[in-house]
């Protein structure tokens, strides 16, 4: 038995204001508005739309709207249409579920119960605009004591990566986004003087002129990993896992690989990259510090290595032992992380809160006494610039973003990265496709992004009184606590409000 | 001097700049939904998308520095502007016999509507043009030019 695939979004045309042009049908790489060929008219067949909005955004005389689809809304309280749905392609296809960016499941999120202070009378705050305020970060293994030189400099401070700005765009590979979203993302790093990172994919030539401003990564397929690679960057960061996808490893379709990314990656045009779960050469924290000191070796310890992983039940000891291995950064990705394509099940349901897992590490770091010799860095979902200011309270040295950079730059987050059909150039190796990001317009707005939630940051610290970031780290006294249970407060390591 | 530069490699093909061209030389000026409703003799676009395959890009009149369609022109309504360097057709004494059509080497002159015969061309809007303030990524800017970057139609580089 089959069912006829049924839209779930609806296309709405006003035919009062549809002209006819015809953008819209241009514009779609699902095939949604076609041309009549016998009335000359603009129609469409909702049955493909992934709701990108590439064609309401478009259409010059804004005729177009798109909807939930009616038959959407149908499902109970015990079984939502997602889970009938789901069930209904699975009979069909007998396969994975695969999806694409980070979980949209209805989970509790900590950030929005997380209210910041302010100063009131006995402390005063800070206006930004008339005071100097630092946001200026350094990331990598801090000494444990200082020791100055007869001219004042440090003597052997280990190698530190320099951010204007305590975010940055985390990995995106060549292969799962465009070279032209990359190139946005490299230009605006480099405009705010700080980082971006090229994911699993290698970095590609046109790239190399960014080097100061990219971080590299190493992950388990190895893909465009030789000496060039690892020296051009400014950092190098070993790939564990994700938090859409923690312990599986990743799977770019052959029809993605082409010229460009072939030679990129050093793999063979149209060939599956397949990137195992595991490294294959890493089965404990001993083997891990070989990788580490490899990597160091190789650049002559002029760069601070990073170690990524995904937000799980026991990131708190895990992140230990990478602190212990040699790490000089931990980045840890929360479950909400995003992806370009990912299983379902394992994107809704493994790993845990980027909060939780945050405050987890920061005190067992602490506990140990070895907190200084880490910068961590988080990701998973950081939707604005209170989410940044709270995971620094709360012990992150910076946080990584990568869905709100590629909203910067376009994305409606339709969830259908997998498809590499993006109509709005970013998740996707079409040429054509590739085209509609221009990397001038792209490197702009992803900047202007970066500049907006630096005022923010600022204008945050000031009304707690605060004139350096520095001084907001691991300052959870800043933060209380709304509705939240005592394990919850606990772990976070926070009061509750009105406490 | 400022003129229309094409960007090829951020043309997407989506032919807002023909549709907005129409509409700001059309009897409801920049009014969309009039022009393309109400107005049944509409004017054609000045500016057209070239599209094969996997490429595409906008194509106006370049205001060539030796311009075919001043030296075939009939009736000398085709002209060039002393001040601004601008080819333009006076349509008072255009009598529609698309010489200048068929010498253009860009196709970039179009008869100006359905039921008009006259030639039209690309004007820059004066010096507003509305292809390149409604194009969607920057592949159509009107940017300054030196007098050396001038297209010559007859001396093609």
């Amino acid at each position: 038995m089959g069912f006829t695939k049924r839209p779930t979004f609806r296309v709405e045309r006003d035919s009062c204001r549809c002209i006819d042009c015809g953008v819209c049908v241009r514009q779609c790489a699902n095939e949604v508005h076609y041309l009549d060929i016998d009335t000359k008219e603009v129609l469409c067949d909702s049955t493909n739309c992934s709701n990108c909005r590439r064609c309401v955004e478009l259409c010059p005389t804004g005729a177009l709207a798109v909807w939930g689809a009616p038959q959407e809304t149908s499902g109970n309280a015990a079984w939502a249409v997602h889970d009938i749905r789901a069930i209904q392609a699975q009979a069909n296809s007998g396969g994975i579920l695969l999806t694409g960016m980070g979980s949209d499941r209805p989970m509790p999120g900590y950030f929005d119960r997380m209210m910041l202070n302010a100063s009131q009378v006995t402390n005063p705050s800070i206006d930004p605009l008339r005071e100097p305020m630092e946001l200026r970060t350094f990331l990598g293994r801090k000494p444990t004591v200082l020791q100055l030189d007869d001219k004042g400099k440090p003597v052997d401070l280990p190698p530190q990566l320099e951010l204007d700005v305590p975010i940055m765009f985390s990995a995106m590979s060549f292969g799962s986004i465009s070279l032209n979203a990359i190139k946005s993302l490299a230009a605006a790093a480099e405009s705010e003087n700080t980082y971006y990172n090229t994911g699993e994919g290698g970095l590609h030539r046109d790239l190399y002129p960014f080097g100061k401003n990219t971080i590299t990564q190493v992950a388990s397929g190895r893909f465009g990993v030789n000496i060039d690679y690892l020296n051009a960057g400014a950092a190098i960061e070993i790939k564990i896992g994700q938090g859409a996808k923690p312990g599986i490893g990743g799977h770019l379709p052959g029809e993605k690989v082409g010229q460009g990314v072939s030679e990129t990656r050093m793999i063979p045009l149209g060939s599956d990259a397949i990137s195992p779960a595991p490294h294959h050469d890493i089965y404990s924290i001993e083997d891990l510090t070989q990788l580490i000191f490899s990597l160091k070796e190789a650049t002559e310890y002029t760069k601070p290595i990073s170690v990524k992983i995904a937000a799980v039940h026991n990131v708190a000891a895990i992140a230990s032992g990478i602190a212990r291995a040699g790490a000089d950064i931990i980045a840890i990705d929360g479950y909400r992380g995003g992806t370009g394509a990912t299983p379902l099940r394992i994107r809704d349901h493994v790993g845990i809160p980027i909060e939780l897992a945050l405050a987890a590490v920061d005190s067992r770091l602490r506990d140990e006494g070895i907190r200084q010799e880490v910068s961590i860095v988080v990701g998973g979902s950081m939707r604005h610039s209170a989410d940044v200011i709270k995971a620094i309270a709360l012990g992150a040295d910076a946080v990584y973003i990568a869905t709100a950079a590629l909203i910067s730059l376009g994305c409606h987050v339709c969830q259908k990265c997998y498809t590499g059909k993006c109509n709005w150039g970013i998740a996707t190796q079409n040429p054509q496709l590739v085209k509609r990001l221009n990397p001038e317009i792209g490197a702009r707005r992803a900047a202007n992004l970066l500049r907006a939630w630096k005022h923010e940051l600022k204008e945050m610290l000031g009304g707690m009184g605060i004139n350096a970031v520095e001084s907001l780290r691991g300052n959870r006294l800043m933060l209380r606590g709304v509705g939240m249970m005592d394990s919850e407060l606990r772990i976070l390591g926070i009061k509750a409000a009105g406490e | 001097m400022k003129r229309i530069r094409i960007k090829e490699e951020y043309c997407i093909g989506c032919r807002l700049c023909e549709v907005h061209c129409i509409a700001a030389h059309g009897k409801y000026k920049n009014d969309l939904i009039k022009t393309f409703k109400r107005d049944c003799n509409r004017p054609s676009p000045r500016i057209v998308i070239e599209e094969k395959e996997d490429t595409c890009f906008a194509l106006p009149c370049r205001h060539c520095r030796e311009a075919f369609c001043i030296r075939s022109c009939l009736t000398g309504s085709m002209t060039r502007d002393p001040e601004t360097r601008l080819v333009h057709n006076e349509v008072e004494r255009c009598v529609g016999c698309w010489t200048c059509i068929a010498a253009c080497p860009y196709g970039a002159i179009v008869r100006e509507g359905r039921h008009t015969k006259i030639a039209a061309k690309c004007d820059l809007c004066g010096q507003d043009p509305a292809c390149v303030k409604h194009c969607p990524n920057d592949a159509i800017v009107y940017e300054e030019v030196g007098e050396d970057d001038h297209y010559d139609a007859c001396n093609h580089r």
